[in-house]
């Protein structure tokens, strides 16, 4: 929890009804590396990550973002900010096409107003052409591009989280979140999930993990937050954390 | 018979120009809106009270601006809304309207309507004959109202209405400012339905409350499913094909004597109801599909052979 910390959550909580689903939870994404959330079911990974990027509005604590207060802020303004993220549930466009759904994500389109749409055409098309050009090298890096002009509605559950992913590579994000990247998705495609984030993780693109897949996280991961019950239960590397009794404890049901 | 097909003709322009304004707020941007009858009625008012003091054309152009801007208040009020809420919100809407214009007889001369609404090129209107230039001043409104629209859908700013139709979290998670652009849609359906209704006052020379009914809306749903949702040009094909049906099973009664007239024109409505019910089951995306930019347009072209 130093200073530098890419993304830090302060005491966060959160509670839906009766349910507390945060409940003061504390942990931070260190830049330059990968850093996962697991837990088991119902410990509140999903609602952490949806209060991290403005898709829910916290009851109490702070989410900073690079030092800035982002709590407040409207989800529409993360990605401008260079936070991504993708779904658990693939939720694509369905009615795009895969290359429509790439074309979307880059920011400060011009075409996307009223007027311009229709008399700064010029000025929009060559926006296209710049973003068609990265979307297409994108495309390739993921192996969709032969798919390009396809619905994405008819994509096989693996290509849909490779086209998420895609999808958020173009806002050209410091962060990007990703909501069990390898849930419903082939062994052969997982193993290109992996290759893609070590990858990007090269590239000096950080990555923040909810995940099930313990080979996933044991792969990828530098850093392991454990939550239990709306907190943070146990942080360290994976192998640290996967020997912690208090975590086997968590995942088996045990009081701890 | 050539008078009746123009006025076939000019009423399909109407429908026409309801469907595609509907096509952009229900069609593209998902965004149910159950009170169409009412934007045509501001519309078609705003038009017949001040086109004999400021022109026809400043009238149109106030009948846009003022629906656009209710629309836009509209929305901002109750964008937020699930699908099920808008709609009721939507309904609520029209019924005001229709009630404002009948009880404010002030303003709207409320049961009684308002006459004498003067026609655009009334002058060259009586040299050639109304009817013929009035198609043609139709034919030309609609055939603005379909470029500027269409150029619409194709560009990013359609794209991202249709990606908020599928999917508005996501598309707020891409950094898409969803309230915002629906707002937006809904204003420029608006404003095309404002002028929809000042075609129609131009056309009638004489609007009451009457002509605003909530089948104008159901027309227009009608329209936009049968053309598929999205796509203006089977908007098009669809607001001609259902005007085709209602107009001409008219004829029907010449062929048809067990049944007599009145009876006709509700098996006429229930043949529309039908048909549109075949049309779901046979070909659940309407006539045409919606418009989608193909990888090729976009990249130059050493790159196609990839």
């Amino acid at each position: 929890m130093t200073a530098g910390s890419l993304l830090e959550v302060r005491d966060v909580a959160k509670r839906f009804g009766g349910l507390a689903a945060l409940d003061g939870c504390s942990l931070a994404l260190e830049a330059g590396q990968v850093t996962g959330l697991i837990g088991p079911n119902g410990a509140g990974k999903s609602t952490l990550l949806n209060v991290m990027t403005g898709l829910v509005r916290a009851d109490q604590g702070s989410v900073l973002f690079e030092g800035r207060d982002v709590t407040a802020v409207s989800a529409h303004r993360f990605p401008t900010l260079g936070m991504a993220r993708t779904f658990q549930i693939v939720r694509e466009l369905g009615s795009l096409t895969v290359f429509e759904n790439l074309l979307l994500a880059p920011r400060l389109q011009t075409g996307e107003g009223v007027v311009a749409s229709i008399f700064s055409r010029r000025k929009w098309w060559a926006q296209e052409s710049g973003n068609a050009q990265k979307a297409k090298v994108l495309l390739e890096r993921v192996g969709l591009f032969q798919l390009a002009d396809h619905p994405s509605g008819g994509l096989s559950g693996g290509q849909k989280k490779l086209l998420d992913l895609a999808r958020a590579l173009l806002l050209e994000p410091k962060l990007i979140l990703l909501d069990e990247p390898g849930a419903g998705v082939a062994p052969p495609l997982k193993l290109e999930m992996i290759r893609l984030i070590r990858e990007l993780k090269a590239e000096g693109v950080s990555f923040g993990l909810v995940e099930h897949d313990m080979h996933f996280v044991g792969e990828l991961c530098d850093h392991v937050h454990v939550m239990a019950e709306g907190k943070r239960l146990v942080s360290g590397t994976f192998d640290e954390v996967s020997k912690d009794r208090r975590v086997v404890e968590a995942y088996l049901g045990v009081a701890a | 018979m050539i008078a009746y097909l123009i006025t076939i003709a000019i009423l399909v322009c109407i429908a026409a120009l309801v469907g595609l304004a509907l096509n952009l707020q229900w069609g593209q941007a998902g965004l149910v809106n159950f009170g169409v009858v009412g934007f045509v009625a501001i519309g078609a008012y705003a038009t017949a009270l001040l086109a004999p003091q400021i022109g026809w054309f400043p009238a149109m152009l106030v009948a846009g601006a003022l629906s656009a801007i209710l629309s836009a208040g509209l929305a901002l009020l109750s964008i937020r809304l699930e699908e099920n809420y808008l709609a009721i919100v939507t309904i609520g809407f029209g019924e005001v309207v229709r009630l404002v214009i009948l009880n404010e007889g002030w303003l709207t001369n409320g049961a009684l309507g308002i006459p004498d609404i003067p026609r655009p090129f009334a002058a060259l209107g009586q040299t050639i004959g109304g009817d013929t230039v009035f198609i043609v001043f139709a034919l030309a409104l609609v055939a603005i109202v379909f470029v500027l629209l269409e150029a619409m859908a194709r560009s990013p700013f359609g794209r991202v209405l249709r990606a908020i139709r599928d999917d508005a979290t996501v598309t707020s998670a891409l950094g898409k400012n969803v309230f915002a652009l629906r707002v937006r849609a809904f204003a420029v359906g608006g404003a095309v339905m404002g002028i929809a209704g000042a075609l129609q006052a131009f056309y009638l020379t004489y609007i009451d409350p009457g002509q605003f009914t909530p089948i104008v809306t159901a027309y227009a749903f009608m329209a936009v499913i049968a053309g598929g949702r999205g796509s203006n040009v089977g908007l098009l094909i669809g607001a001609c094909s259902i005007m085709a049906l209602l107009e001409g099973t008219r004829f029907l009664k010449d062929f048809v004597t067990v049944i007599d007239g009145v009876q006709l024109s509700a098996v006429r409505l229930g043949m529309i109801g039908a048909g549109i019910v075949l049309l779901l089951i046979l070909r659940p995306q309407g006539l045409a599909p919606e418009p989608k930019r193909r990888a090729a347009d976009m990249l130059p072209q050493e790159n196609r052979s990839v």
